[in-house]
């Protein structure tokens, strides 16, 4: 498969500390990778340098051999890099209902119509579908702070999809889901995600989590990537278990 | 809710019948309070974005001296040229100031606004020979396509000719915030990162937003000049701008109708305290403000739910038109 997403020696610093240490891997297209590593190993730095958020020292990202390096993220969205947050960033005062609107008004180009109204039936009728995928249903008349924090997070990663992105980033999907629901929620999310065939990359603490739905698993430690390689071989390697989750 | 519909033409109805049913005062006071209204419209705008701009009389002072120019030096008496004149100050100036301001939230953006118009207002009252300093301009009684009105018939023409302009902006202002750009409008209050991470740009969204703003406040400023008669630069300093966001507070953002209420309300309200009470008319602006923020944060319009509710037990309930 074609490579769709690359880093090249992606450097950077706060203050002292090294988020990013020569980072250079190659996603292709259709992959599901599982970003591991401790607390402040600079998983989330990588998604942000991706997106845009924050800006490396030095590298480069290339996407579809595009040079997006220093691109603002609404540019890098735009062009099919979309993410979730690991604290869940949705509009609270609006209705479920509106902030899908929002997102695929922002999705057709419609974000700065100034004059058709953002409910649109047809509109709306995706947007039900959506949150039905989600198990959101419920809720959707409902502004978005009544939902409970699974809900939150959901809402957050169906706001990303409903951009249709081509590379989709997200930062711990199931943090905040219950132990229960996890599983249900990973399978809609991944069967839908292999159904229309998004790169997907996603932060995760949750080893049993990643163990099932990544087909490959990047290992962070200090800012750089320490291991990389199917889980089943990385799970039995023990200096990538004992740098993850302390194992001996 | 189909017959809710119909409300806002029974209403525009009521308002026009009202321009020969009042007497010759009040229905200057409402006039007032239509122009006026117009610039609270865009104070409860940004107030949608979470933005208190204590600015506004910036607008309001370039779309009245507009006028005023164009009359003094130009020769216009046409209202509606006037009026275009207002709205294109108003554009002009929110186009340069919105550049920067579009970067700018909280007390930055409200400091910024008062700065801004406190430049104005400085201006005007040191140009004299162009502005006529603290005398301010006069401003004679506008043309209707070339017809100037005779006297009896001035004070319901400018007050229709207002009521029309306001009608066009309430509108406006309504489809506005139903529209994806009113909704990233409320989605940057809440949200700004996950705006851009939709693809949206946060300073584009205020940007056009102060635009609209502008126009509407410059007309505002246009329209209340051609009924008062008289510019001065006080249009411009800083106590007009915060009577606009008291306005704001007390009719409310529940709705677009709520800053006009608010705005029709405190024309009279000022009138009555200043004439009963003429040396603590302030202090009861002062009372009234606290009592709206103690017990109705929502502003006057917000009766219009809890009255409901607590007489007849009804709830509004809000879902989509199917």
């Amino acid at each position: 498969m074609a490579v769709v997403l690359e880093t090249r020696g992606l450097t950077r610093t706060f203050g002292r500390v090294v988020a990013a240490e020569d980072v250079s891997v190659q996603i292709r297209s259709g992959e599901r990778v599982g970003l591991v590593g401790p607390n402040g190993a600079g998983k989330t730095t990588f998604l942000n340098l991706i997106t845009g958020y924050v800006r490396p020292d030095h590298g480069r990202i290339l996407f579809s051999g595009k040079d997006i390096t220093g691109l603002p993220p609404r540019v890098i969205t735009r062009m099919g890099i979309v993410r979730s947050f690991q604290i869940p960033q949705i509009y609270s005062t609006l209705s479920v209902l509106e902030n899908m609107l929002l997102a695929l008004a922002a999705r057709e180009g419609r974000g700065f119509d100034f004059w058709n109204p953002l409910r649109r039936s047809r509109a709306i009728e995706e947007a039900m579908e959506l949150l039905a995928s989600f198990g959101l249903t419920e809720y959707a008349y409902r502004p978005a702070a009544e939902l409970p924090e699974g809900g939150r997070k959901l809402l957050d990663i169906a706001l990303a999809f409903a951009l249709r992105p081509i590379v989709l980033l997200m930062d711990e999907p199931t943090s905040g889901v219950s132990t229960k629901d996890k599983f249900v929620v990973m399978d809609t999310l991944m069967e839908v995600l292999q159904r229309t065939g998004v790169t997907t990359l996603f932060v995760e603490h949750d080893m049993d989590v990643v163990y099932r739905y990544a087909e490959r698993v990047l290992v962070f430690q200090n800012g750089r990537v320490v291991a990389d390689g199917d889980p089943q071989t990385l799970f039995a390697d023990v200096t990538v278990r004992r740098a993850v989750i302390g194992w001996e | 809710m189909k017959s809710l519909r119909i409300l806002p033409w029974i209403l525009a109805g009521v308002l026009i019948g009202l321009g020969w049913l009042l007497p010759g005062w009040s229905r200057f006071l409402l006039t007032l309070a239509l122009a006026r209204g117009l610039v609270v419209l865009g104070v409860a705008l940004l107030m949608q974005a979470g933005l208190v701009s204590f600015g506004q009389g910036l607008f309001f002072a370039a779309g009245a001296y507009a006028v005023g120019f164009a009359m003094k030096y130009g020769g216009v008496r046409d209202a509606f040229l006037a009026t275009a004149l207002g709205a294109l100050a108003g554009l002009g100036i929110a186009a340069l100031t919105g550049l920067l301001l579009a970067r700018y939230r909280g007390i930055f953006f409200a400091m910024l606004t008062l700065a801004f118009s406190m430049i104005l207002y400085g201006i005007l009252l040191k140009a004299y020979t162009i502005t006529g300093g603290t005398d301010g301009l006069r401003i004679a009684p506008p043309a209707f396509l070339g017809h100037v009105l005779p006297e009896e018939h001035a004070g319901i023409g400018q007050y229709l000719y207002t009521l029309a302009c306001a009608g066009v902006f309430l509108y406006l202002v309504f489809r506005y915030l139903e529209s994806p750009l009113g909704y990233a409008v409320r989605a940057v209050r809440d949200n700004e990162v996950r705006v851009e991470y939709l693809g949206l740009s946060v300073s584009r969204v205020l940007y056009l937003t102060y635009l609209l703003v502008g126009v509407m406040s410059g007309v505002g400023g246009a329209l209340s000049a051609l009924s008062i008669g008289h510019i001065v630069p006080e249009l411009a300093y800083w106590t007009t701008s915060g009577e606009f966001v008291f306005v704001a507070l007390l009719g409310g953002t529940g709705s677009v109708f709520a800053p006009f209420i608010g705005s029709a309300l405190f024309e009279f309200i000022r009138t009555y305290a200043y004439k009963y009470a003429p040396y603590t008319w302030q202090m009861l602006l002062g009372f009234i403000m606290l009592a709206i923020v103690l017990f109705m944060p929502g502003g006057i319009w917000s009766l219009s739910t809890s009255i409901p509710r607590r007489v007849f037990g009804w709830r509004w309930f809000w879902k989509p038109e199917a």
